[in-house]
């Protein structure tokens, strides 16, 4: 970065905000824009002069990969202090999420380079970063102002390799648990479950608030197919029911009587209560529907808790609750486990400037200022104790405390009702669980669509499980 | 009446295009031929050794490569004949004296430059989306129940997707070819006594025969290639119906990041392609002549 | 058109043929109404939509703060004016001599080149990432210009071909006589008959290259990224978004679309003259 052009910003008073290029000031504009909204107020001014003054003398521009769920646009929103702050800018790129995972994916197992930053989940960054592709961040237990271990537990873990590398810090945690519309459940006579209930309850229970002449579906899952989309929720509902995606022998068990019983189940529930086009809603779909009051119930990630609660974005505010997923079997591997988390591929040639942008972004400071922002109760949930403990936070947002409960009580390690020789929840930690839990989710969905039956949708599924595991090396 | 002069500079002329497109066909060819013998996945970074067939083996065993094929035919048949016979019945019709034909032909070809992505977006979500969609609405609004259009019939609604975008171009060539028909002669067999249906048949159909090749070949050209609008709509599903041979192929080695045993898928679709086009080539290459 | 056709059957066609074209046409129109709608309004039914909601501008300002609509914009315009430009410089001479001095295999060189065309993309990403990597073409308009180049170039060749070869060759033999070079007899005769030919080409790779998905998206990352990428982070809601993603299609398509419009004339008349006469 030769040409990178050193800027002083001069803020005495009567003397707003005027920039002076020393050197090389061709792309100046940009940040004049973002300057010139500051030199509005006086107290900006000095706050800008300050910061900008004590930046390094060369800016850097760093390439930041996400998704744009919710928690992403915001953190995005508020970048900019962060650019204002150290002198750097940060490029987005924002994709929807199986676009991003191929991008990113393809990216850094080739090398490309062409991220500093990405977002990636529970399930890769182990797998990346014992395949040497992440920088780790074990550095980051250094630094007494980031505080590390205020980061739950359960939640490094899941970010970090067997020897304990930690190569991605959390923007937000989530668990599995249900939404539920009390005002329905009310007026339909229902009680709310206090204890976690069996889907067989849950199917009783949705069956009296369906009501679609009034456009309310009994219940929303996502049928979309794909590891991260209806197979987010399908596993942890077939671990409910007794399955399991291997044994001990690296043999998978999808064509077992517990799976069928599960997907049985899922396809006559959703098939009955559901809305039309189920096949189409991912997370995203689902979260729109019932936060448009559509959906009497909806077992999905937690994170979303804040989405729906909130009365910018969501009709049903007021009168949405929450429930434990429900088990049936077993209530081993109820309730999925996922972090959305930042990591640096190793390529980076900014690794610094990078580290710098992921403690800001994951900081207590960070979390605060979202809760200033854009109210606590749109705060990324699970990340952080000292922000689970806030009192600003347990008063915009009571249910923080039931996230966080139903966060510590999942034990990837101990996912099934049988022993099985991996961990994770709703995935499979090994690197071909992508391309078989991909293929299970799209026969699945076929299922669901009544374009197969459950019979033929797990027998196909159990073929290329089987072949997959052949192909890999597992099986002989 | 060439000369050796004027032959040796017409080969310096071609030649760069020529050296482009080889090397723009070989040394990708050559690297996805090599790829698709070694046991290459991306994400499991543990050399790559070379496995013979082995690819190949598992790439046409794959229960989704039969499905895809069909698949792929029928999407590039059903929008072939869709927007070839919608293209016809178009260019006949705006070649009517009308008032402000100029408006009703930009209405006609503007969905063709709409982008595939956008184009698939905009009819998944905000018309065929059963719960929000305008069918949808229109459907519930009459009291049927609404079509899942991605569930019930995935395929279908597909081919209606991709056929809204082309038959704009089919429409734009055939009308132009209408242009240069030769009214006197039309004329004159409708003063003989000639029904419609063989002015149609006899005259008209001929002189547009050149214009259907061209619809054809280029038509096929890209949509043997049909991507984005299933990546956008269905992600090749519900199980595989909508799966063609280039989304297969995106799965293997995308999804899967199976790099060798989405080469073989490649280098399988190329020689696929081939023979197509040796069709293709045959049926345009006597047009050309014409 | 020697026929007198009455007024009744001329509005006749006009309702027949102007009702099927505003079907055709009505997606495009029915984003662009919602683009201009609340996030709430856009999901009504499509009758209050149209005559009980207001009018704002709110999701064009979301979507542009969300993502810089310019630089995508810039990004578009670069690669496919580019890569046309380019195009149309090294298919020329080619579909020149083709046309003009044909050799025993000249037609089947023109099919192989658009039989190269037939190369599924997905088959040779990976390749091509390799490759690019290694070049440090990754993310960079030069190398997208190149790549849809390349892409487009047996289509520029084969449209070219078509034209030139419906030019007689007698006027160039008369220039010829008259004493004029090469040079001159492509500059001063060729080429004024065959601008028509040409603008038509120019437009269709254009077109084809601002609608291209595939290796937009994935060569791309932040710096070349054109508007196909801006498009794909509205491809799944959060929450309502049928508001913004209209304005996001609109942003994206509507300097082709105008473009389109404006140029259709020069678009019809390349095309009677050449491939489809």
């Amino acid at each position: 970065m030769t040409a990178a052009p050193e800027r002083v910003v001069l803020g005495f008073a009567g003397m707003p905000g005027a920039v002076i290029c020393v050197r090389g000031c061709l792309f100046a504009p940009r940040e004049e824009r973002k300057l010139s909204k500051l030199t509005k107020s006086m107290a900006g001014v000095a706050l800008l002069a300050s910061t900008a003054l004590a930046a390094p003398a060369f800016a850097e521009e760093i390439t930041v990969a996400t998704v744009n769920n919710a928690d992403m646009i915001v953190m995005q929103k508020l970048a900019p202090e962060w650019e204002e702050a150290t002198g750097n800018t940060i490029n987005w790129v924002v994709l929807e999420e199986n676009v991003l995972r191929q991008r990113t994916t393809q990216d850094i197992s080739t090398k490309g380079g062409s991220f500093d930053i990405i977002f990636i989940g529970a399930y890769e960054a182990p797998i990346w970063g014992a395949n040497g592709w992440l920088t780790p961040l074990n550095d980051f237990g250094d630094d007494a102002d980031y505080d590390l271990n205020d980061i739950f537990e359960l939640v490094r873990n899941g970010l970090s390799d067997k020897d304990g590398n930690l190569y991605a810090v959390p923007l937000y945690s989530e668990t599995s648990f249900t939404f539920y519309r009390a005002d329905l459940f009310e007026a339909a006579g229902v009680e709310a479950p206090t204890e976690q209930i069996t889907y067989t309850d849950f199917a009783d229970l949705v069956s009296k608030v369906h009501d679609p002449d009034n456009g309310v579906f009994g219940t929303c899952q996502r049928g979309k197919a794909g590891w991260g989309e209806n197979m987010a929720f399908v596993g942890p509902m077939v671990n409910a029911f007794g399955g399991r995606w291997f044994d001990m022998d690296w043999q998978p068990q999808i064509d077992s009587p517990e799976w069928n019983a599960a997907i049985t189940y899922y396809v006559d529930l959703m098939n009955n209560y559901g809305p039309p086009g189920a096949t189409a809603n991912g997370h995203n779909e689902n979260r729109a529907l019932f936060a448009d009051g559509k959906c009497a119930t909806w077992v999905d990630a937690t994170s979303a808790a804040n989405y729906i609660k909130n009365p910018a974005n969501s009709k049903v505010a007021e009168v949405t609750d929450f429930f434990q997923a429900p088990k049936q079997e077993t209530s081993n591997g109820t309730g999925w486990f996922w972090s959305w988390a930042l990591a640096i591929p190793a390529t980076s040639q900014k690794i610094d400037v990078a580290k710098d942008f992921l403690k800001w972004g994951t900081s207590k400071e960070y979390f605060q200022k979202v809760g200033e922002t854009e109210g606590w109760v749109a705060v990324p949930s699970g990340t952080r104790q000292s922000i689970h403990e806030d009192p600003r936070l347990l008063e915009a947002a009571p249910f923080a405390e039931t996230i966080k409960n139903a966060i510590f009580s999942v034990d990837p390690a101990n996912p099934t009702r049988d022993p099985v020789p991996y961990t994770g929840v709703q995935f499979v930690a090994i690197p071909e669980f992508q391309g078989i839990g991909n293929y299970v989710g799209q026969q699945i969905s076929a299922a669901l669509a009544g374009q197969s039956t459950v019979e033929e949708a797990l027998a196909n599924s159990q073929q290329f499980a089987v072949r997959e595991m052949t192909k890999a090396g597992y099986i002989k | 009446m060439a000369t050796k002069a004027s032959r040796a500079a017409a080969r310096m002329m071609i030649s760069p295009s020529v050296i482009l497109l080889l090397g723009w066909m070989i040394i990708p060819l050559s690297l996805t031929i090599y790829f698709s013998f070694l046991r290459y996945n991306l994400i499991t970074p543990t050399g790559n050794p070379f496995v013979g067939w082995e690819n190949y083996y598992w790439f046409v065993t794959d229960p989704s490569f039969k499905a895809a094929m069909i698949n792929t035919l029928l999407l590039v048949g059903g929008i072939l004949l869709i927007t070839t016979i919608g293209g016809v019945i178009f260019a006949l019709l705006l070649d009517l004296p009308m008032f402000g034909q100029g408006v009703i032909r930009i209405m006609v070809i503007a969905p063709f430059f709409v982008m595939p992505t956008v184009s698939a977006l905009v009819w998944k979500n905000m018309f065929m989306n059963p719960v929000n969609g305008i069918f949808g609405r229109l459907a519930t609004g009459m009291g049927f129940e609404p079509v899942d259009f991605f569930g019930q019939i995935p395929l279908l609604s597909i081919i209606f997707i991709v056929s809204w975008q082309w038959l704009p171009f089919a429409t734009l060539i055939l009308f132009t070819a209408m242009q240069s028909l030769d009214q006197e002669q039309l004329e004159a067999a409708e003063m003989d006594g000639a029904s419609w249906r063989n002015r149609f048949w006899f005259i008209i159909l001929p002189h547009l025969a050149r214009a259907i090749t061209v619809v054809i070949l280029i038509e096929t050209i890209f949509l043997l290639s049909i991507f984005a609008e299933i990546l956008v709509t269905t992600n090749g599903g519900p199980g595989t119906a909508t799966t063609n041979l280039t989304y297969l192929i995106y799965v293997s080695s995308l999804l899967q990041f199976d790099v060798g045993m989405g080469s073989a898928g490649g280098v399988i679709a190329i020689i696929l392609a081939n023979i197509v086009a040796i069709f293709l080539m045959r049926m345009i290459g006597k047009n050309l002549d014409a | 058109m020697a026929r007198a056709v009455s007024n009744g059957i001329k509005l006749r066609n006009t309702a027949i043929v102007g009702t099927l074209g505003f079907l055709m046409f009505f997606p495009i129109l029915w984003i662009l109404i919602l683009s201009f709608k609340t996030e709430e309004d856009a999901i009504r039914a499509p009758l209050e939509v149209l005559f009980s909601s207001g009018w704002t501008l709110e999701s064009f300002t979301t979507v542009q703060e969300r993502s810089d609509y310019f630089k995508h914009f810039t990004n578009s315009v670069v690669i496919a004016v580019g890569s046309t430009f380019f195009g149309i410089l090294i298919a020329v001479p080619a579909a020149w001599a083709m046309a003009f001095v044909p050799a025993k295999h000249t037609k089947n060189v023109l099919m192989w080149m658009l039989s190269t065309k037939m190369l599924p993309p997905v088959g040779v990403l990976v390749p091509i990432y390799l490759i690019f990597r290694d070049l440090g073409l990754l993310d960079t308009r030069i190398g997208l210009v190149i790549v849809l180049m390349l892409m487009n170039l047996p289509i520029i060749i084969w449209m070219l071909y078509t034209y030139f070869t419906e030019i007689p060759g007698e006027i160039l033999e008369a220039a010829r006589m008259d004493g004029a070079n090469l040079r001159e007899e492509v500059l001063y005769v060729l080429t004024p008959m065959a601008i028509p030919g040409m603008a038509s080409t120019v437009l269709l790779n254009i077109i084809l290259a601002w609608n291209e998905a595939f290796w937009t998206l994935n060569l791309t990352a932040a710096n070349a990224a054109p508007l196909t990428q801006f498009i794909a982070s509205y491809s799944s809601p959060e929450g309502l978004f049928y508001a913004k993603l209209s304005a996001a299609s609109i942003m994206a398509i509507a300097p082709i679309l105008i473009m389109g419009w404006f140029s259709q004339k020069q678009l019809v008349r390349g095309l009677t003259f050449g491939a489809v006469k």
